[in-house]
Formats: C-alpha cells, sequence, structure tokens
C-alpha cells in the first residue's frame, strides 16, 4: 500500500513538472467546475460548454495562432479544494481564472490582486465586485444578484400593465446571504415605485416551503412573485406554488432557478406553463456558434454532446468561455507574441464592448469602473414545452444598483 | 530499554533516538522543504496545516474526553469573525484578534457544552449538532457579527514587525509555527493532570468522579480547549483567506474533521495529524494520479467528467479499506509498522 502510494505521489510530481514546462507555448486558462459537489446539476453541463467552445476556438487556429489550454479542477464546491485548484492553475501558468462558487470568490478575492491574475465570477459572488476600483482583478461579466433584483422588478412592473403603486410584491428566497443580497434594492425601489414588498425566507437545505408559498398565495395576495432560489428549491417551489393555485405567469425567478432540469424536476414543461426565468446567456439552440459546434462534431465524425440539450447551463459555460477567451484576444491584439500575463488579460476584460456572439452573449460593455458589463438580462417563459424568449436584453433602476455599489465600496 | 520511573514513561522523548527524529523533521520542515518544492505543494502543506490544529482540537475533545461534537466548524466561525471584527472595527494586531478569538471561541464552546453533564454519545452529537446550527443561523442573520448581509469580512494580511505575510511560502512559516505550538500544547496537555482526567472521564465517567475528578468542570474544559483550537483554526483559515465567510464553516466542514480524527485515530496526537493529512491530501494525489493514467482509456471530454466523480470513488473506498485494515485509525498502523522494524529481523 505504502509502496502505491509512493508510486502514484511520484508520478504526480513528474506529471506536475512536465506540465510546468508546457505551459510556455499556449495561454493557459484556470478553470475551477463543480461536477461533483452541492451544485453539481450545473457543472455537468456548463463546463462541457466551455470545453466546447475552447475546442471550436482552437479547432480554427485558436487565437492570433495561440492555441488555448483551459485546465479543469473541480472542487467539489469545497473552499479548502478550490485553493489548491488556483495554486495549481497559478503554477501551471494560467492568466485567467474562471471562478466558480460565491465562497470560492471570497476565498481568491485577495489572492488574485496580489498575484495580479483576474478572475471571472458569472451569477454569483459578491455584487460588490462589479466595482472595478475596488476589486480589479475580479470581473463578474454577468449581472449580479443586485441587477438581477432591479430587472426582476422591472419585469413585475410591465407584466402588472407598468404601475406598482399599492401593488404586492413577494420575494421568496433562499436564506443564505446571497438570498439577502437584493433585499436593499428591493427597499430601495419599493420606495420609488410606492409598492409593498414582503420577503419570504426559506431555510437550507430549502425543499420545505409550503407554509411560505400558501402564505404568499392566501394570506398575503401577492401580485408578484420574485423568486431567488438554488439546487432543489426551485423545482420544489414552482410545485408548491402550482399546488396552492399561484399563476405562475406572474412569477419570475432568478438565474438560478431557471434551467431545464428545474422545470423537469418539478413534473415537466406543462407544470410549469407560464413560469419566467432570468437568464445571463440567451437559451435555446438558435444561435451561429451552437451550430458552429455541432459541425464541428460532425466533421469530427462524432454526435454532439448530449449536454447540449441543457442549453440554459451549456449556454452559459459557452457565453463564459467567449468572455473569456475575446478578453484574451483583446490582450493579444497588443502583444502578438502571445506571452500575456495576467495584468494583460485583466486589461483585455476592460476593453470589451459590443461583443454579443450572435445574441447568446448581452452586448457587455466592461470598463475600469464596471465590470459587471452593464447587468443586461433576458426573461424567458415557459411555452408550450420550451424556453421562449419573453424580453430582449435589459437592465433596470441602474441608478440604485450604483448607489448600492458605491456604497458598499466605502465600507 | 527499561522505564523505571513515572517522569520517564511520561517523557517527551521515550527512546533517545526521538530527539534526533525530532531536530530532523524541525529541519525537514523548516529549512529543506521551502527550499526544494515548488510554491504550489507549500500551499497544500498550508492546508494541512490547518486541518491539523483543527484535527488537533477536536481529537482533545473526542478522542481524548470522549465526547462527540459535531459543531466544530461553527466554533471555528466564531474565532473567524471575531478575529475579523477585532481586526476591521478596532485595527486590532493580528495577535491580539488570535487570541481574542480563540478565547470567544472558547466561551461559545463550553455553553455549547453544557449538555454534555447529562447526556452523552449519539445524544450529544445531536446536541452538538443544534449548537453548529444555531451558530450559522445567528452569524447568517446578526449583521452586527456578519458584517452586513453578504457574511464577508475581508481582513488585512498578518504583519510581522512591519513584514507583511502574503505568499504561500510566507504563509507557510507562519502556519508551521502555529502547528508546532499546536502539537507541543497538545502532547504535555495530555500528559498533564488535565489530560489524565480527560481521558478517566472517556474511559468511564462514574468512576472518574469517585476517585474525585470534577467531572463538570473538566468536560467543559475539555469542550472550551477543544473549540479554542478550533477558533485558532478559523482565524488562521481568515488570515490565510484574507477574509472571513460563514459559507467557509458549514456543517459539512464538522464532518470533515470528524473524518480526519477517526481516519487518524481518535485519541492520539500523531493520528491527528495522520488524518489531517489523509483527508486534504488524498483528493488531490488521485487527482494528479488519474490525470496522468487515464488519458490512456478515456476520451478527453469523458475524462473531465470521469475524474471528479472516480475520486469521490476511491477516496470512500480507500477510507473504507483502510479503517477495516486497521480500526484504531492510521496512527495505529504506523505504530504496527514501526514497532516491527523496531526489532527486525527478529519477530520476537
Amino acid at each position: 500500500m505504502r509502496r502505491a502510494l509512493a508510486i502514484l505521489i511520484g508520478l504526480a510530481v513528474v506529471v506536475g513538472a512536465a506540465g510546468y514546462v508546457a505551459a510556455n507555448h499556449e495561454i493557459v486558462i484556470g478553470m475551477q467546475c463543480d461536477r461533483t459537489g452541492a451544485t453539481q446539476t450545473v457543472g455537468v453541463n456548463l463546463c462541457p460548454g466551455y470545453h466546447d467552445y475552447i475546442k471550436l476556438v482552437n479547432s480554427k487556429g485558436g487565437i492570433e495562432g495561440h492555441k488555448i489550454k483551459a485546465i479543469e479542477i473541480d472542487h467539489e464546491y469545497k473552499v479548502p479544494q478550490g485553493m489548491e485548484s488556483y495554486e495549481r492553475h497559478k503554477k501551471e501558468g494560467a492568466v485567467l481564472i474562471g471562478i466558480y462558487g460565491t465562497p470560492h470568490t471570497y476565498a481568491l478575492m485577495a489572492k488574485l490582486v496580489e498575484d495580479r491574475i483576474p478572475g471571472t465570477s458569472p451569477g454569483f459572488g459578491s455584487a460588490a465586485a462589479a466595482d472595478g476600483q475596488r476589486y480589479p482583478y475580479l470581473f463578474p461579466i454577468a449581472a449580479t444578484y443586485w441587477s438581477q433584483g432591479a430587472a426582476a422588478v422591472k419585469f413585475a412592473k410591465d407584466q402588472l400593465g407598468g404601475n406598482l403603486k399599492g401593488k404586492k410584491i413577494a420575494y421568496l428566497f433562499y436564506d443564505n446571504p446571497a438570498g439577502r443580497e437584493p433585499i436593499d434594492v428591493f427597499e430601495d425601489i419599493a420606495a420609488r415605485e410606492g409598492f409593498q414588498l414582503r420577503t419570504f425566507a426559506v431555510p437550507p437545505p430549502g425543499v420545505e416551503m409550503g407554509a411560505q408559498v400558501l402564505d404568499i398565495a392566501q394570506r398575503y395576495r401577492a401580485d408578484f412573485l420574485i423568486a431567488h432560489l438554488f439546487g432543489r428549491s426551485p423545482s420544489v417551489s414552482i410545485k408548491e406554488l402550482k399546488r396552492v393555485g399561484f399563476p405562475l405567469r406572474k412569477v419570475v425567478s432568478f438565474v438560478w432557478g431557471a434551467a431545464e432540469a428545474d422545470i423537469e424536476a418539478a413534473g415537466g414543461w406543462s407544470v410549469a406553463e407560464g413560469y419566467n426565468a432570468m437568464q445571463f446567456a440567451g437559451v435555446g439552440s438558435n444561435y451561429p456558434v451552437l451550430d458552429e459546434i455541432r459541425a464541428m462534431y460532425k466533421k469530427e465524425g462524432q454526435e454532439p454532446p448530449k449536454e447540449m440539450n441543457s442549453t440554459v447551463y451549456y449556454n452559459r459555460g459557452v457565453l463564459q468561455a467567449a468572455i473569456h477567451l475575446e478578453a484574451i484576444r483583446n490582450a493579444v491584439k497588443d502583444k502578438k507574441s502571445g506571452n500575456i500575463t495576467g495584468e494583460d488579460v485583466r486589461k483585455g476584460f476592460e476593453k470589451i464592448s459590443g461583443f454579443t456572439l450572435g445574441g447568446l452573449v448581452p452586448p457587455l460593455k466592461i470598463t475600469p469602473t464596471d465590470h459587471e458589463g452593464g447587468g443586461l438580462v433576458q426573461i424567458f417563459t415557459v411555452k408550450g414545452g420550451k424556453f421562449v424568449k419573453s424580453t430582449e436584453w435589459f437592465s433596470a433602476y441602474n441608478d440604485i444598483v450604483a448607489k448600492h455599489i458605491k456604497e458598499s465600496g466605502k465600507k | 530499554m527499561l522505564k523505571t520511573t513515572y517522569e520517564a514513561d511520561m517523557a517527551l522523548y521515550p527512546l533517545p533516538i526521538a530527539r534526533w527524529t525530532v531536530a530532523a523533521i524541525a529541519v525537514l520542515f523548516f529549512v529543506v522543504l521551502p527550499l526544494v518544492l515548488h510554491e504550489y505543494y507549500l500551499s497544500i502543506i498550508n492546508l494541512v496545516s490547518i486541518a491539523c490544529i483543527g484535527a488537533l482540537g477536536l481529537n482533545i475533545l473526542v478522542g481524548y474526553t470522549g465526547q462527540i461534537s459535531v459543531g466544530h466548524g461553527a466554533f471555528m466561525s466564531v474565532g473567524a469573525y471575531t478575529a475579523a471584527n477585532f481586526a476591521v472595527r478596532m485595527g486590532a494586531p493580528w495577535p491580539v484578534n488570535l487570541i481574542a478569538g480563540g478565547l470567544m471561541a472558547a466561551l461559545v464552546g463550553a455553553i455549547v457544552g453544557i449538555p454534555s453533564l447529562r447526556i452523552k454519545g449519539l445524544y450529544l452529537a445531536i446536541a452538538t449538532l443544534a449548537g453548529q446550527l444555531i451558530i450559522e443561523w445567528t452569524i447568517n442573520h446578526v449583521t452586527f457579527i456578519s458584517g452586513g448581509v453578504q457574511a464577508s469580512i475581508e481582513v488585512p494580511r498578518p504583519e510581522i514587525f512591519g513584514f507583511r505575510i502574503a505568499s504561500q511560502t510566507e504563509m507557510y512559516f507562519f502556519l508551521l509555527g502555529f502547528v508546532v505550538l499546536a502539537v507541543v500544547g497538545t502532547m504535555n496537555l495530555v500528559r498533564s493532570r488535565i489530560g489524565r482526567a480527560f481521558v478517566a472521564i472517556r474511559d468511564q465517567d462514574i468512576a472518574a468522579e469517585i476517585i474525585g475528578i470534577n467531572i463538570f468542570r473538566y468536560k467543559l474544559l475539555a469542550f472550551a480547549i477543544s473549540s479554542f483550537y478550533a477558533g485558532i483554526t478559523g482565524v488562521l483559515y481568515t488570515y490565510y483567506l484574507g477574509v472571513a465567510n460563514y459559507e467557509q464553516f458549514q456543517i459539512n466542514v464538522s464532518i470533515d474533521y470528524l473524518a480526519m480524527i477517526i481516519i487518524g485515530g481518535l485519541g492520539s496526537v500523531l493520528g491527528s495529524i495522520f488524518g489531517a493529512i489523509f483527508v486534504t491530501l488524498l483528493p488531490i494525489v488521485i487527482r494528479l494520479s488519474m490525470e496522468s493514467f487515464g488519458g490512456y482509456l478515456f476520451s478527453d471530454a469523458a475524462i473531465l467528467n470521469i475524474i471528479p466523480n472516480m475520486r469521490l470513488i476511491l477516496f470512500g473506498g480507500l477510507i473504507i479499506i483502510f479503517l477495516v485494515a486497521e480500526p484504531e485509525g492510521l496512527n495505529r498502523l504506523w505504530r504496527n509498522i514501526r514497532s516491527y522494524f523496531r526489532v527486525w529481523p527478529f519477530a520476537y
């Protein structure tokens, strides 16, 4: 046993050393993933999307002739393993880290600055990270929970006839820091629009919410419901809302309760008819980039991967990869040798503007002060067995969100 | 070698050679490893160091005193948030925060330990589980403690005489110093009057009470000391990451630490260290080796899916194999090997 272990460790050291030498020839991205931990339903579809886009770009010759190598490490959504994966990525020469997980984003905030490597946290992490002055190396690159909250209220306003005065809005959320993050923003908007807001917390693990849903539907009689749930709980919420007869067309969910898997777990598409889901990447298969990926597989004589059917998370993986590569492309433009550093990639991020990938990516505009890129989302509605686009890319109440970002920067 | 006095039996160095072994290990860790290893490997040792201190603390309570606790992660968070609040609100230097975090955790630990005066075993485990959940809830909801709805407080890097400890190499020496303190502290604790009282309570608490051990005081003391270690672990972890975050101390952390001391060996200092190394290192070693072998058997896309899943399976499997091979943990396994070689090649 000990001998076997010794051999394993020896091999590991050799392989690690070999990877270090090879890193000079290609641009390395460190990618964290969770295929086995608390959020594995996301990872199993998101990470293949990420790799497929990288593969597509490499098959077309890479970026200005430089190949991209994305090293994926699964951290099981555990922080110590996330730290280990970061150090490993750094050792392999990564110029960019695709962080995965809110606690991991917090844990890496200080390190990224010290090592001058940019990291991205699309759809999780801290909303305050949109402030590029305060967190120069952290890029949310997608709508934060504050922007999502503001957009959700705007959507409710449009659905309720353009006026929220005297209306009752319920906020059903998973009782953790991420769940409570947008409440302050809601309260500010409520004061401006004159609607009534009541919050309903769902304690972890978030599979018991019968009482809250009944309260929303029959005692509080909400005019609109904004839901912010994770993991198994979005599907439970759909089931419970259906059971008490709350109309699902008056529900809008944040981005982590918005996948095909959630609808299927709730009992299928017919059950969830009318449910509105917020997205920071386009949903569905009708995007040119997805056609290209399918064509790439066809040329290799393979079937497209089954993960492509879970378009919500797969497309988010593609979005993440596309924005990463766009930042690297901007960096390589200035340094044709391809010998770029994390600092170059950071500047590359801050030049991203008007990059849409045929509609799959919102028209972000990332600047040295705004690392979120505008906080754009789309709403998709369950209609006839699939997600149908209900709105174009939009953001709302930008002044209120900006005020909160500024305030948190002072702390 | 014959021992003729109690002092000799209780000595920290049982054999003359032990002195040299300790010196050799010290040279290895303080001089050789930092010079030879890449920073990445030092960062892994840093994670092991943090786990070591926490596991030692839990072993004092579970292994030596026989009181099961599932609240270790929560005690760590008490230390972490106390230190972070001291650091941010008062700008206190890190040694003050470290001690404050440890003491606050000890206090909370002693309070959570009060049910241990009436209940034992699984019942106590559930009571401490309640402690874990209550502390989690409190940090999650009381913004005075958690510093805002995000429940994260960023702390500045520790400084020693103006020297800022930030890189993994600098952290390595910083943390290693505390591992040494924790190991020496625990070794001395368990051979003192207090340690013997703990063991007496574990083995038979009624008998312990009859021979004059104040059960009330020593059980709470065990909780306090164990939580003090946990608090220190939490503070060090906070300084290591640069942030105290609520999600880093949830129930699964408590379970991981319990796994460490069970795999390593209950009631032994070396066992805690083995357990911390095993639980922290095994997933990494499995992944590194699978990355090198897996390419021969599977395609690239498949391997990315297989590695993390296989790692979980192997991790679970190896734990079972080691525990079946030696139910008393890695420490016993190590002692068996050592005593075999001590008289080698003469079996008897």
